[in-house]
């Protein structure tokens, strides 16, 4: 049982079949194994968001979760989802509003931020600060992706009508 | 901070998993949301031999009422609890208590079981199953238990799980017509773990509390149920029976002083809370203290 | 040679049409760190790689008795584990000190402790395996036996003579002691009405930057030559100090800086794992990756702002300040750093406190000492925010003592506008700065009065809000005169190479480096406004010391002021090659001739004439058909030193309007305001941005921050669930203005802004809870002003 475990997986649309020792979080065989480094590991206790990836569609810490545990799951990290152009806007209104300084932080930022706007498509500020409040970023002290998160929802509702 | 190496196994039942921790006896950790094991083994503060990684088993899930009882499954999710409305209708207080716990992140892997095994006196659904009254339904090879939250949690990570035992669901009573709840904690951000917490299940009739249930948490090793509250029940609430409540809680309380409050702060808060439950469930904000 | 300032030939950069200059464009190539396809250090791979993981001491002084890694060494996957004693044989030790520093002393640190640790998490040995997994588990299996020391923790015991000294040699524990004494203190305080004292008590704390330290060092045993790849903010220094104790000449080694996930000066700084880590890849003739883990980072990253300052101010009834006087005692960690020396901090307390008032007379004197904790060195805003929030805190006590209002008191201190250029009580230079500008605009930014009247009403209500003010003043773009005049090998100018390329594209290479705060983007629109051309069409190279002209990076807020002005200086030169080809291929003169939107066009009525993709298609595959001599010249290099001022000096202040609970002693944000003068200003949203990171920062030492040590010497909050950074769910939205007040040093007129917001964040957030406090009588002068803190203030527990 400590001998390295078949997977399979879909990461980004893609299948994935590897051999994985057990221990292996979902970052590092993401970053190590994959060389998909935009999933970033700031801390490896859940607090800081940066290793934030979709799994089955919904947000999680990857540094929490063990790749064995995602046997059979459909990943989707932070190069997918730009890829996929689902969150072209939110990257754009990051680009523009500068939301992002060093970019350690935006792959985690865009993946809590778009989980809040498919949830709620007009989250005020406090909300907005609500969702994103575990997810670590140093260098812009918030303000401007509160900014970038707002003007992109403003957006999406008025395409809408 | 890479764990320490261990073998794994994905459980497909109850009786599959039971049967390896059976095996391993107190070398074998339950793998469940993982989001309170991952980052104790990520730091190394444990290295168990074997993770069981309950996570398939499907007899574990689901939300589902039994008469008045309603029972939920020991891999519901915080998420799920949530954003379940059953739950919401049924016992208000989790739903409100469940958000102050972690991240959206968190909340979607971490689950009820693993948080009630895992027994962080600073967390709060422990707090949560005894203020409901909860039952904690745990299997072993040798058959089913059901024992009452009260009983429950011994002490810090510490509950009456043994360690071939698992925690297959919790049960919540019917509630009482005219029930009241209040959930409040103190935390520096968002999503912390609590400085002082309550959370409270109340019924009033007429301005007078017919039972109060008052289970205070990070306040010492486990969550702690007031006795003290008790003489609020059938009494008339006047600034005088407050203050001798106030006295009898702060004797009844023995917390820990930690880095982010002294024990001295945590009495001082869980009087606060005390007050601000009494006067919100009340609607009388005579008694809050900050009214003064 | 250099164009001098002001060419009558051109017009100013600020002056040209299109320009950038001023202008809020985004950063170029953001697409690929929103992509996550940015490449840290942390990112990389190369063959052969492998990692190392450092067993660090669990005591925070203790003698090491014998190190047994033979189990270890047996362990699958391990390459090497290596001592500190066997290390020796590659790399020198280093000492951090500098002889401008009078009397600053310290002991000779080694990449890897040999014989002795001296804080907790000093490394022992380093273990060497092809994974990280590996290494630590093989580190587990290192047997290390200790004769444990007794630790000096106590930073106001340290000098005592029952106390241990820490490294004998020294003769004491003292580190550094600096005293300043002007103007006439003892004789302004016996006469001053009022005299105001109070301890003010600082959190130490760190940078916790979100990548954290990373390393790659490949030794190439062939080429004999080293490159380092490492997000540091200086890559030139490194190269320096990498050759010099590895025995290496300056270009054998090359460092390469790659995308930073943050530094704040936390990677400014040479690390003793990191100089461990070049050593390993010499000895092992591999590369070798050291990614900090978070713990590690706690323990090991530099920590900062470790003070106790008491102060003391006087005050005559009618509201002048007639003197300051403080006495600091800062507790750094066993060694200085290397090699910006930790003095630095406590000597920049003292150049800063009173900065923005009048009176001459102010006495101080600080005192570093050396404890068994982890070293302590630059961190933004080095030493401005302790000399902020005791000049502030001291300026606000000094006015609730005479019962005046906290902005009258600084409308009478604050040095007039038109008072410049003139000097501080500490003999610091000022060029030009606008105190009294800046304090208009933010009252009206934040409507003073409307607050005041809005406070006084919700006190009736028993809801206490605070509004409190704090003025600063900055350095920024420092000369040689804070490093090399102390021996030094940091360099305080930097260059920019320009040239056209063969289809019309400009490539820059600088000097200056980039950690998210924008310097691509300012060099690409300097560069592009001043030779016309778009900014899509400019490429910048930064963070290779191989590839770039040499300079002294990005640090103290110089990358605007020097590197920008050396990129004005060299796109000045090229456009001026660009149009002497022009216009022996046109047959004009260059006089008559110009570059905009990517042609050269006819001065007066903007006529296109040639294309400068048609202009260098010619230079470069047809000089058979330019007239006969010309030697077309499309590259120029410009450096750019500040020889007037030692330092350029910028001012601000700031406000900050928060609610105290003083039922529960927790603290809400409500809003923060920053007026600040950096002299020209390049791209309006990154300045702004910069000052709002910098106070959020400052807001996290006010409200969260503390590294916590135990009376041994433990560090216990290390992890992110103990040790508070802020988080979005608690902090306000940040209002920016400014005033600009350009520097004459330059054409470009900037100085520098990346840490102004932490300079006052602070002072302003304390001064705004003793405001709310106010009619409890109570004062707090010590951060961070947890809950803990206030209700104890407020003698509620």
């Amino acid at each position: 049982m400590r001998a390295p475990i078949p997977i399979s997986l879909c990461v980004n649309g893609e299948r994935v079949d590897a051999h994985v020792l057990p221990r292996l979080n979902l970052a590092d065989f993401l970053r190590e194994h994959l060389h998909l480094t935009g999933t970033h590991v700031g801390c490896e206790h859940g607090a800081c968001g940066a290793c934030t990836v979709r799994v089955n569609d919904e947000i999680i810490r990857a540094c929490l979760v063990l790749a064995v545990q995602t046997h059979g799951a459909s990943v989707l990290t932070i190069e997918g989802l730009s890829d996929s152009g689902e969150v072209a806007d939110l990257q754009a209104a990051f680009r523009d509003r500068n939301a992002l300084q060093c970019g350690y932080c935006t792959p985690g930022m865009l993946m809590a931020a778009q989980d809040l706007l498919k949830q709620d498509a007009e989250p005020d500020r406090k909300q907005i600060r609500e969702h994103l409040s575990g997810n670590y970023c140093r260098c812009t002290g918030y303000q401007a992706i509160v900014d970038a998160v707002e003007t992109t929802a403003r957006l999406r509702r008025e395409r809408k009508s | 901070m890479k764990a320490s190496a261990f073998a794994y196994a994905r459980a497909t039942s109850v009786g599959n998993a039971l049967e390896l921790l059976a095996a391993h006896g107190g070398k074998a950790k339950v793998l469940a949301g993982g989001q309170s094991l991952m980052p104790a083994m990520n730091l190394r503060l444990i290295s168990p031999e074997l993770i069981v990684d309950i996570g398939e088993i499907g007899e574990l899930r689901g939300i589902a009422r039994r008469g008045e009882v309603l029972s939920i499954g020991a891999l519901t999710r915080h998420v799920d609890l949530l954003k379940s409305p059953e739950i919401a209708a049924h016992s208000p207080l989790l739903t409100k208590a469940v958000a102050h716990v972690a991240h959206p992140a968190i909340r979607n892997r971490g689950t009820i079981g693993g948080s009630l095994a895992h027994a962080d006196p600073a967390s709060e659904l422990p707090a949560c199953m005894l203020a409901l009254d909860a039952t904690i339904v745990v299997r072993g090879q040798a058959g089913e238990r059901r024992i009452s939250a009260k009983d429950f949690f011994k002490g810090i990570y510490e509950t009456a799980l043994a360690v071939d035992e698992l925690l297959v669901a919790v049960e919540l009573p019917g509630v009482r017509k005219n029930a009241s709840h209040f959930f409040h904690e103190f935390a520096r951000r968002h999503g912390d773990y609590a400085i002082t917490g309550l959370a409270a299940q109340a019924v009033v009739k007429d301005g007078i509390f017919k039972d109060l249930r008052m289970v205070f948490f990070a306040v010492g090793d486990r969550p702690v149920w007031s006795n003290a509250v008790g003489e609020l029940v059938n009494a008339a609430i006047t600034p005088a029976l407050m203050a001798h409540i106030s006295a009898a809680l702060r004797e009844e309380l023995d917390p820990h002083a930690d880095q982010q409050a002294s024990s001295a702060m945590r009495r001082y808060l869980a009087n606060v809370l005390m007050r601000r439950c009494v006067s919100t469930i009340l609607a009388r904000p005579d008694l809050d203290a900050r009214a003064a | 040679m250099t164009d001098s300032p002001a060419n009558t030939e051109t017009l100013s950069v600020l002056d040209r049409p299109n320009s950038y200059i001023g202008k809020t464009v985004p950063r170029p190539n953001l697409d690929r760190l929103l992509q996550g396809r940015g490449l840290y250090v942390s990112d990389m791979e190369l063959p052969r790689m492998v990692h190392v993981v450092f067993l660090r001491s669990p005591h925070a002084h203790a003698r090491i008795v014998e190190i047994d890694a033979g189990a270890a060494k047996r362990l699958p996957g391990v390459i090497a584990v290596v001592t500190g004693r066997e290390l020796e044989a590659v790399i020198t030790p280093w000492v951090g000190v500098l002889s401008h520093l009078k009397g600053l002393k310290s002991a000779p640190q080694s990449a890897i402790a040999i014989d002795r640790v001296c804080w907790q998490g000093e490394a022992v040995a380093a273990v060497v395996a092809t994974n990280r997994a590996a290494a630590e588990d093989a580190a587990e299996h290192v047997l290390v036996e200790y004769q444990e020391l007794e630790a000096v923790t106590d930073m106001r015991t340290t000098l005592d003579p029952q106390t241990p000294v820490i490294h004998p040699a020294l003769g004491d524990n003292l580190a550094f002691e600096r005293n300043h004494d002007a103007g006439h203190v003892d004789q302004a305080f016996a006469a001053s009405d009022e005299v105001v004292e109070a301890d003010f008590v600082f959190g130490r704390h760190t940078g916790v930057t979100l990548e954290p330290r990373a390393v790659v060092a490949d030794w190439n045993a062939a080429e004999a030559r080293l490159t380092i790849y490492q997000g540091t903010q200086a890559p030139h220094m490194v190269q320096n100090i990498a050759a010099l104790h590895l025995g290496l000449q300056e270009q054998q080694v090359r460092v390469v800086c790659k995308d930073v996930g943050g530094s704040f000066g936390i990677k400014v700084h040479i690390y003793a794992d990191e100089m461990a880590t070049y050593a390993l890849s010499k000895m092992l003739r591999r590369p070798i990756k050291f990614v900090a883990d978070r713990v590690e980072s706690f323990n090991t990253d530099i920590h900062a702002r470790d003070h106790r300052c008491k102060g003391r101010i006087g005050i005559q009834r009618d509201g002048t300040i007639t003197a300051f006087e403080i006495d600091d005692l800062t507790g750094i960690g066993p060694y200085s750093m290397y090699p910006r020396t930790s003095a630095i901090e406590a000597n920049q307390v003292v150049n800063l406190v009173g900065g923005p008032y009048t009176t001459k007379n102010y006495r101080a004197r600080a005192r570093v000492v050396f404890q068994n904790k982890n070293v302590m060195c630059q961190y933004r805003a080095v030493g401005h925010p302790i000399a902020c929030s005791v000049t502030e805190g001291l300026v606000d006590l000094a006015a609730m003592k005479i019962g005046m209002d906290p902005v009258e008191i600084r409308r009478r201190n604050l040095i007039a506008d038109d008072a410049y250029p003139c000097a501080s009580p500490s003999g610091l230079r000022f060029e030009k700065l606008s105190h009294h500008a800046s304090l208009d605009k933010l009252l009206e930014m934040m409507n003073y009065e409307g607050l005041r009247t809005e406070q006084a009403a919700l006190r009736k209500n028993n809801i206490h809000r605070g509004i409190g003010i704090a003025s600063f003043i900055e350095v920024t773009n420092p000369s040689a005169a804070f490093y090399g005049v102390g021996g030094a090998k940091i360099s305080s100018q930097d260059g920019v190479a320009v040239r056209l390329g063969a289809q019309g594209s400009v490539i820059c290479q600088t000097s200056i480096t980039e950690q998210g705060q924008g310097s691509e983007s300012l060099t690409a629109q300097i560069v592009g406004s001043v030779l016309g051309v778009s900014m899509d069409r400019v490429r910048v190279m930064l963070g290779d010391t191989d590839h770039t002209p040499y300079g002294g990076g990005t640090w103290a807020s110089r990358g605007a002021g020097i590197g920008g002005e050396a990129a004005l200086r060299a796109a000045k030169v090229l456009r001026k090659n660009i149009l002497d080809v022009a216009a022996a291929i046109l047959q004009s003169s260059p006089a008559e001739l110009d570059i905009a939107n990517n042609s050269v066009v006819n001065t007066d009525d903007g006529t296109p004439r040639i294309e400068l993709r048609e202009l260098a298609r010619i230079v470069y595959f047809r000089p058979d058909t330019l007239p006969p001599g010309i030697q077309p010249e499309l590259m120029a290099t410009r450096h750019f030193v500040p020889r007037e001022y030692p330092f350029a000096f910028t001012n601000g202040v700031q406000a900050s309007w928060l609610e105290v609970d003083t039922e529960t002693g927790f603290v809400k944000l409500l809003r923060h305001w920053v007026v600040e003068d950096c002299g020209t200003i390049i791209n309006p949203q990154l300045v702004d941005e910069q000052i709002r990171g910098g106070v959020v920062q400052g807001l996290g030492a006010a409200l969260f921050e503390k590294c916590i040590y135990d009376e041994r010497g433990q560090l216990t909050n290390a992890n992110m669930a103990d040790y508070l950074v802020p988080m979005s769910g608690e902090m306000p939205d940040i209002d920016v203005g400014h005033v600009v007040s350009p520097t004459l040093e330059s054409e470009l007129g900037a100085k520098g802004a990346g840490e102004a917001g932490t300079a006052g964040a602070a002072a302003a957030v304390t001064n705004a809870v003793n405001d709310a406090l106010r009619p409890f009588g109570t004062i707090v002068t010590e951060i961070p002003l947890t809950p803990q803190v206030i209700l104890t203030a407020l003698g509620r527990i």
